[in-house]
């Protein structure tokens, strides 16, 4: 495989939910073995540019690589095929809640292959190990925290050795300890692998730390790309407000509204 | 002029609904034959639907057969014919009463299970991370699920009738004293097979539609509390109404 070429390629993207455009001409690289970080305010459709790689819907306009595939001209079968190359970690770990952690990491493998019992125990065993819940092995979903949760699920993205891990705002609601193990191993996994890792967050000092290249996202476009570090000089307001926090500039504090006076005085009944 | 367009919207919307769930149901049965290969996955469902409704089905098959008993005596006692009792209360009960009052319980018990747990699945993203690791979750999870309750159903509505029997004699026999020889020959020669016939192909019908609507309800439930919520009511409310309607429908094929 040509290590050159951007494992996802976007062109010219176009896609809106209900009439409202979400893209309109999203042009965006995503270079093979690095940790790519795509950021952006919140509602600028980061996890749906996510469901745009993965092919859980469907663009509007323009194209959309993944591992040299064209998602316009796939089917479900080879949908399929392209997913047993990714991983992908949910905002929640979205555990099945009616297996066990060894079981939930166990499932691809017991769904896409015909390993042997004792094969498939010592695979979860070492993906367990990798994200420190070897000891977690025979505990139900609901009796794990947040941060654990997101641990298992991760071990079971990685359990088919996939060529590509998406992680969708990994960090959200986790405590300190958490999101340091959870920053650790996205690094750690995506080197000793051999990985491309996306990760999807509003985190920017954590995610900072660990990623190659970031995309920023706003208003339907790339606003801004680069090393992080080239993100913290980058000549933009939009990309000072985001990475500075601060709370008004490009991205308005408040959502549009009539005149604040004019409506408070009103006579009118409530809204 | 504006209710009519109204109304004609909404009757546009119903068939593209109805369309929405035959195709639902197509897709379900081209999967139907890989699925059975995982046949653990359907005895789980069976044991949810089936085992798990037995308790609400067999009591509400005795008390149903108890008042058929009660309200049957009464009535035929008029014409001085309460030896019929049996014959009576067999064919209400294995026709009608049966497969009628077990599908609105499935669906008040086990259909609104379903519909709760798959919009769970639903909200909590465990359909789409089934998707995401190449899983088909129509294959591993509705069709397990819908398969089990069709299996179940027309079991239930066996028990239930039977059990119903048992109450019509407790109360017929037992209690107001009719002949128990006559109750029960009467019974045998009255019930024909095609009367159990009736009573087979109805609660199989029954448990297609239930189970049916219960997992398209939740597959397709808005993932949010109050979606679940809604597809929960909804399952119960179109269940019942699909059921009863369906009842008239095979009655009248049946006569």
């Amino acid at each position: 495989m040509n290590q050159a070429l951007p494992i996802v390629d976007i062109r010219n993207l176009s896609y809106a939910i209900g009439g409202r455009p979400v893209f309109d001409g999203l042009d965006m690289a995503i270079p093979r073995g690095k940790v790519t970080a795509v950021m952006g305010p919140s509602g600028t459709g980061k996890t749906t540019l996510l469901r745009l790689i993965t092919g859980q819907v469907h663009a509007d306009g323009g194209a959309i690589e993944v591992a040299g595939q064209d998602m316009r001209t796939l089917k479900r079968k080879g949908l399929y095929e392209l997913r047993r190359r990714m991983g992908m970690l949910f905002q929640n770990g979205a555990l099945l809640t009616d297996l066990t952690v060894f079981e939930n990491v166990a499932f691809p493998l017991r769904e896409h292959t015909d390993l042997p019992e004792r094969l498939i125990r010592q695979l979860v065993l070492t993906k367990l190990q990798a994200v420190g819940l070897r000891g977690a092995a025979g505990l139900m979903p609901s009796e794990l925290s947040g941060g654990m949760s997101r641990r298992v699920a991760l071990a079971r993205a990685i359990v088919m050795d996939p060529e590509l891990l998406i992680y969708d705002e990994p960090f959200v609601g986790l405590d300190p300890i958490s999101m340091g193990v959870i920053l650790r191993l996205i690094r750690r996994l995506n080197d000793t692998l051999g990985l491309t890792s996306i990760v999807v967050s509003h985190d920017v000092e954590e995610i900072s730390t660990v990623s190659d290249t970031v995309f920023l996202l706003s208003g339907g476009k790339v606003v801004a790309k680069g090393t992080p570090q080239e993100l913290r000089c980058y000549p933009s307001e939009i990309v000072r407000q985001f990475v500075g926090g601060l709370a008004d500039g490009p991205v308005p504090f408040h959502y549009p509204a009539p005149d604040y006076f004019a409506e408070l005085l009103a006579p009118g009944e409530a809204n | 002029m504006n209710t009519l367009n109204e109304l004609w919207q909404s009757l546009i919307d119903s068939l593209v609904r109805l369309g929405a769930v035959v195709r639902f149901l197509l897709r379900m049965l081209v999967l139907i034959p890989s699925s059975l290969l995982r046949f653990d996955l359907i005895v789980a469902q069976i044991w949810n639907a089936g085992a798990l409704s037995l308790v609400i089905i067999m009591l509400s098959g005795l008390f149903v057969g108890m008042v058929l008993g009660l309200q049957g005596f009464q009535l035929l006692q008029r014409f001085g014919s309460e030896e019929a009792l049996g014959v009576a209360a067999a064919i209400g009960l294995v026709k009608e009463l049966g497969p009628v009052v077990t599908a609105l319980l499935f669906a008040g018990r086990a259909g609104t299970a379903l519909a709760s747990e798959l919009g769970l699945m639903r909200a909590t993203d465990q359909l789409s991370a089934m998707e995401m690791m190449a899983v088909d979750p129509i294959k591993h999870v509705v069709v397990p699920r819908f398969l089990g309750g069709v299996i179940a159903m027309p079991l239930l509505a066996a028990i239930f009738s039977a059990i119903g029997i048992y109450g019509a004699q407790l109360i017929g026999v037992q209690l107001m004293g009719v002949d128990s020889g006559s109750f029960w020959s009467q019974m045998r020669a009255g019930v024909s097979l095609s009367d159990i016939n009736e009573g087979i192909v109805k609660s199989c019908m029954y448990g297609v539609a239930c189970s049916l609507i219960a997992v398209y309800q939740g597959y397709y439930a808005t993932p949010t509390a109050e979606g679940v919520g809604r597809a929960t009511t909804r399952t119960v409310v179109t269940s019942a109404v699909a059921v009863l309607f369906l009842d008239y429908l095979l009655t009248a094929a049946f006569l």
